[in-house]
């Protein structure tokens, strides 16, 4: 059982639900940049959430499967594709995915999950070092993807997911922050302002332009960790929202940090968005996490019923 | 020691505002008793200069105060630890010679002495890695003369080959693979210092101490 890559799109990597414990290496968490797309999308498929898939940037690959199976898009959607959605695909019927539209990043998960081996405990692929995925790199064309053999089967016909589950992706989003360590050192400003996304973002980060954001301290910060989520601001006073493939420490002041339940939205920041940024408390934060959590929980005790 | 939240998924125990012995000494003792026996949901532990960062699972710690109060309960354990163990001792090979050392001419000028003393200078000391990170394996190493601190480049090079020994300010490391940098390049190691099909992947842990021993371009040939 396989996928081959007929097109490989503009930048098409595997990936999973990250590496854990590796940080003190070095090594990212990386993993999908939009980790509740991934999960939902492996759900539908009756894969476990971690289970490896495709992340496609901005243009879709076109893909051609080995056997009939069951695919789902989840993320920002393909034009005239339909998302969040199982979708039944026959062998040898080619798949052409197109430009994503809405977002930056669409995964495509397949039953059963990609079969290529982890690697320092994760499959996802993290070209800087050339780890995971498959031989460590974004896929080309003609690349040929094994599948984990599907032992479940399912059908989905008349289900249609709960739209409250799904992010609120938008191109201008407001993104709800706690404080950084270094927040006081910057005044209030940055929470008034509207800051525009700029062509510099890659799973590392989100470059952003709008008012500089000036520190009125000189004190040199030691570097320690930082990560997904983290806003920091380098000299120039533009902040910078790091990802999935962000480096372990950073010496950088960290203004703030995107909450995990608004992660899956700066993941989906490109050219010409804008962003916002309001304050919550910690307590909020962790309270949101909980109930998406929540969510996703009777989400995937749905689906098991369907998947047997 | 203050404790304070890293965005809704960490905490950072800053154990001292400089990276003295004694607070190195307890950032590598906190590390260590975490890396063994993680407080529950805990996932992650990234030792830095003058903290640890703890990232965790918040479904599996109980409650984040909780997990603050067993921090501060193993931090006060860190702390009150006879002096540690000088962590293990790495001995990496370095050419500084011709091809390998682009900048060498360059450190040698701006600390007023000689190429070769540059080399006599930074093989003849010992360092202690403060950190790992800026990407995977990468050493920030601690115990640079003086002499040698030298301004990072005016603008980075977008390809640093693996290996690559540099100095950026006052402090030394070593690039484990081809990556842009901004640091001088006085010489290069055949050693690699990452290796993913091994457990830890990374040669080099916070606390090790390390020598550099010239080597000949011939035995940086003939390496295996």
């Amino acid at each position: 059982m396989e996928m081959t890559v007929i097109r490989a799109g503009a930048l098409t990597t595997v990936q999973d639900a990250g590496r854990p414990g590796q940080r003190a290496a070095g090594v990212p968490s990386g993993g999908a940049a939009d980790q509740l797309a991934l999960r939902v999308a492996n759900l539908l498929v009756g894969n476990s959430e971690d289970a490896a898939a495709l992340e496609c940037t901005l243009t879709g690959p076109e893909l051609v499967f080995s056997t009939d199976t069951l695919i789902a898009i989840g993320g920002a959607a393909f034009v005239g594709l339909p998302v969040w959605q199982t979708v039944r695909v026959r062998a040898g019927e080619r798949f052409a995915l197109g430009a994503c539209r809405g977002g930056c990043r669409s995964y495509v998960a397949v039953a059963g999950g990609i079969d290529v081996a982890p690697v320092l405990g994760g499959r996802g692929t993290y070209p800087p070092a050339k780890l995971g995925g498959l031989a460590g790199r974004a896929l080309r064309d003609g690349d040929i993807l094994p599948l984990v053999r599907v032992t479940r089967s399912g059908s989905l016909e008349h289900w249609h997911i709960d739209p409250r589950l799904l992010p609120a992706y938008t191109a201008s989003p407001v993104l709800r922050v706690v404080r950084g360590a270094h927040a006081a050192e910057f005044g209030t400003g940055w929470l008034e302002a509207e800051f525009s996304v700029t062509s510099r973002f890659d799973r590392m980060g989100v470059r952003l332009a709008g008012p500089p954001q000036r520190r009125n301290a000189t004190r040199e910060l030691l570097s320690s960790a930082v990560g997904p989520g983290t806003v920091q601001v380098p000299p120039d006073g533009q902040p910078i929202i790091l990802l999935a493939d962000a480096q372990t420490i950073g010496g950088y002041p960290r203004l703030a940090h995107v909450i995990g339940v608004d992660q899956p939205l700066a993941a989906q920041l490109q050219t010409g968005g804008t962003v916002r940024f309001r304050e919550v408390t910690l307590a909020e934060a962790h309270r949101l996490w909980l109930a998406r959590e929540r969510d996703i929980g009777i989400l995937r005790e749905g689906l098991a019923q369907k998947f047997r | 020691m203050t404790l304070s939240p890293l965005g809704d998924n960490a905490v950072v125990l800053e154990l001292g505002q400089e990276p003295t012995e004694a607070v190195f000494a307890q950032v590598q003792a906190l590390a260590a008793a975490l890396a063994h026996h993680p407080p529950p949901g805990v996932i992650d532990v990234v030792p830095a200069f003058v903290s640890v960062t703890v990232f965790y699972d918040l479904a599996h710690i109980g409650s984040y105060e909780q997990l603050c109060a067993e921090l501060r309960t193993r931090a006060g354990r860190a702390a009150s630890r006879p002096p540690f163990e000088l962590g293990r001792l790495v001995e990496i090979p370095v050419c500084y010679a011709g091809k390998f050392a682009p900048d060498l001419a360059e450190v040698a000028t701006h600390a007023g002495i000689a190429a070769a003393e540059v080399v006599a200078l930074h093989a003849g000391a010992e360092y202690r890695v403060q950190a790992i990170g800026f990407v995977p394996g990468f050493p920030y190493l601690h115990g640079l003369a003086p002499r040698l601190h030298t301004p990072r480049r005016p603008s980075p090079r977008t390809q640093v080959p693996a290996g690559a020994v540099g100095i950026g300010g006052a402090q030394t490391g070593v690039y484990p693979f081809a990556t842009p940098g901004g640091w001088n390049l006085i010489g290069r190691t055949p050693l690699a210092l990452f290796r993913p099909e091994e457990e830890p992947a990374a040669l080099l842990r916070m606390g090790d101490r390390v020598k550099f021993r010239a080597i000949s371009p011939e035995d940086f040939a003939a390496w295996k």
